[in-house]
């Protein structure tokens, strides 16, 4: 655990009101993940129990408390991506990278995640690589989206 | 003569390569010695057409689209920077039937415009309204905008001007201004275009709402899909803050009002007010019972206006033109425009404002142009994961508050969602359910419980296991739902659930139309 950043982070945060969401953020974009480990720390400073940011953590979807790989694909399953069939995009990617939601690839290049919902319905399917997005992929399209980032 | 060519910067055009578009234009034009003003302009919100790229000649816009980056070197050649025909040429901007037709309000400057200039946004009306209402009462404002009959276009369809009244009316040294940006309906994206399309309208209509109840301070909580959005709006009220718009004394006037954006963490049930709230709070976002209203005691327990991002949008061109202007669009109690969004399996998908009062059946076939697979629509849902299918029986009824609350559907914050005749229905009521396990916050128990008992139930009628006694348990357990849930995340899950088993029953493989509930 990077215990200088994190206590960094908190500094800027913690007499911060409802400062928690923002922290986790920042440790978030800086470390790829939130460690537990740095959970009694924020404890400390924040004068919140443990079991408080745990709550806090796990309630929010965008938080992770472990490690991701370089690249987060997020793989959109709302009614209207529905529509346009993702259910094939959502198969070909877990085949395509060997992993299911949640996982992160051996050579830790990519992980998959759900998503409910990237605003991009006008142009469905949809999926999100890191901050961008991309409408009406298909296979061919997730194939060289994969290949430019490997 | 300087060429104008516009290429969008909105991120469902950049999802589909409008970036790298932009660049290539750069490239030609250079190596063809051209001089071009390249603006990256907003979305007309034309998404079937998009990327679409406009020239300005003659002072007119015309158009071409859907490009790609292969069209961009026979572009050059057909001369589009003088308006030159090509396969991809589409006349006039303004001409284009689909756009032509609608009634925009509150997207009056969506697209035409470059999102973060200021000097466009002023000369297309821009901070007309904030003008007029710095030298209003409080009070005039709030009444003004009750006339308007502006309801919550985020979904609940509250009306703003009594909510404002309220946060006006309740004694507190500190009030806040809190914008629900946590557009988290699959087939919606009317918030996301304009915030990042014409934002300093948002951030106008949040300065007059400030005005009104009193309040110096706002947040937009915005939901962290939405990278591109959060980007333009901390700029954009930098660049409001650098001109006097936001911070102290604004526009000479002694009145504050200070701006901030707050990243959400994708978890849907924050797009319900009091879950927001905790959120913003730095807590779970646990839905909280009312009374009191947010308006009484909201964030940090003061009063507060917690509205959606078009209900704020709408506030500036109320301001500006009045309220009766706005109110005489639209039918019954459902006043003004809706910014409609047509998504999922259509052929023709964008956004489309028009006056409360349309029908299914037009947005589906003269705008949407029907199926993109070309097969029959089967099913529409409207309003989002919360909001009921809709078969075509109905496509006929008008769009309007009213009219949809009697079919026990809603019209939410006007997202259309489109399914050929490919769907399962019951596929489709289970999903509904999952979704709701997945983003119940947990406090009731008919949220938190009902959504899974719902799976299994459907799993047992599919599986034809006690059919008729399933089929009755699953009513039941849908009233129980939404009269026990203590929000509409628990409450109105069962809309779209009903609304499948009562129009497409064979889907569930049910012989017949279960009873109403």
């Amino acid at each position: 655990m990077e215990k200088n950043k994190i206590q960094h982070h908190i500094e800027k945060y913690k007499s911060l009101p409802g400062g928690l969401l923002p922290l986790m953020h920042a440790i978030q974009d800086d470390l790829g993940y939130i460690p537990e480990e740095s959970y009694p720390l924020i404890s400390h400073e924040m004068s919140l129990s443990v079991a408080e940011i745990h709550g806090f953590v796990s309630f929010y979807h965008h938080f992770r408390t472990k490690k991701t790989g370089k690249n987060i694909i997020q793989v959109c399953r709302a009614e209207s991506c529905q529509a346009m069939n993702s259910k094939l995009i959502e198969a070909y990617l877990k085949d395509k990278l060997g992993i299911d939601y949640h996982e992160m690839t051996e050579d830790e290049k990519f992980s998959l995640e759900p998503v409910y919902c990237l605003g991009n319905c006008a142009c469905s399917p949809s999926i999100m690589i890191n901050e961008d997005v991309y409408g009406r992929v298909d296979k061919e399209k997730i194939d060289k989206l994969i290949k430019d980032i490997e | 003569m300087t060429i104008k060519i516009f290429v969008p910067i909105d991120s469902t055009a950049q999802s589909l390569g409008s970036n790298e578009i932009a660049h290539k234009i750069e490239l030609e034009a250079q190596k063809r010695s051209l001089e071009i003003e390249l603006v990256r302009n907003g979305s007309r919100g034309l998404f079937w057409l998009e990327p679409l790229v406009e020239v300005e000649y003659n002072g007119e816009r015309i158009a071409y689209g859907p490009i790609n980056e292969e069209d961009i070197l026979s572009l050059f050649d057909a001369k589009f920077f003088e308006g030159g025909k090509h396969d991809k040429y589409l006349g006039k901007t303004d001409e284009i039937a689909w756009l032509k037709n609608q009634e925009r309000l509150t997207f009056a400057r969506v697209g035409i415009t470059d999102p973060l200039s200021l000097k466009d946004y002023m000369d297309h009306e821009g901070f007309v309204g904030l003008k007029k209402a710095i030298n209003m009462e409080a009070q005039e404002i709030v009444n003004e905008v009750k006339d308007s009959g502006l309801r919550g276009r985020g979904g609940a369809a509250f009306p703003t001007g009594i909510k404002w009244q309220t946060v006006l009316d309740t004694e507190s040294t500190q009030k806040y201004i809190v914008c629900n940006a946590d557009e988290g309906d699959s087939g919606t994206y009317s918030d996301r275009m304009t915030m990042e399309n014409d934002p300093f309208m948002l951030i106008e209509g949040m300065i007059i709402a400030g005005l009104a109840v009193n309040a110096d301070h706002g947040y937009i909580y915005l939901r962290s899909e939405y990278p591109h959005a959060q980007d333009v709006l901390n700029k954009a009220i930098k660049i409001a803050t650098e001109n006097n718009f936001l911070g102290q004394n604004i526009l000479n006037s002694n009145k504050n009002f200070t701006l901030e954006v707050t990243r959400a963490a994708g978890a849907y049930i924050c797009g319900e007010e009091t879950s927001l709230l905790e959120s913003l709070e730095g807590k779970r976002g646990l839905v909280r019972y009312k009374p009191p209203l947010p308006a009484i005691e909201g964030l940090f327990g003061k009063p507060t206006v917690v509205n959606n991002v078009v209900s704020l949008a709408t506030i500036p061109i109320i301001m500006s033109k009045g309220a009766k202007y706005y109110a005489d669009f639209g039918v019954g109690r459902s006043k003004g425009t809706l910014p409609i969004q047509l998504a999922g399996n259509l052929k023709q998908t964008g956004l489309i404002e028009k006056a409360f009062g349309i029908t299914l059946r037009e947005l589906l076939y003269d705008y949407g142009g029907g199926s993109a697979t070309g097969k029959k629509i089967k099913a529409v849902q409207v309003g989002g994961p919360l909001g009921a299918f809709i078969s075509e029986e109905n496509f006929d009824i008008e769009l309007d508050y009213e009219a949809y609350s009697k079919l026990n559907a809603v019209v939410g914050h006007g997202g259309i969602v489109a399914f050929d005749e490919d769907v399962n229905m019951a596929e489709m009521a289970r999903y509904s359910f999952e979704f709701c396990a997945i983003e119940s916050c947990g406090k009731c128990t008919p949220c938190r419980i009902g959504s899974t008992r719902g799976m299994e139930v459907i799993d047992k009628i599919v599986a034809k296991d006690e059919q008729p006694k399933n089929v009755a348990l699953l009513e039941n357990l849908c009233d129980t739902m939404v009269n026990g849930s203590l929000c509409a995340m628990g409450g109105m899950t069962p809309f779209p659930v009903m609304s499948a088993l009562k129009y497409f029953p064979n889907d569930f493989g049910v012989e017949s139309k279960p009873s109403e509930t």
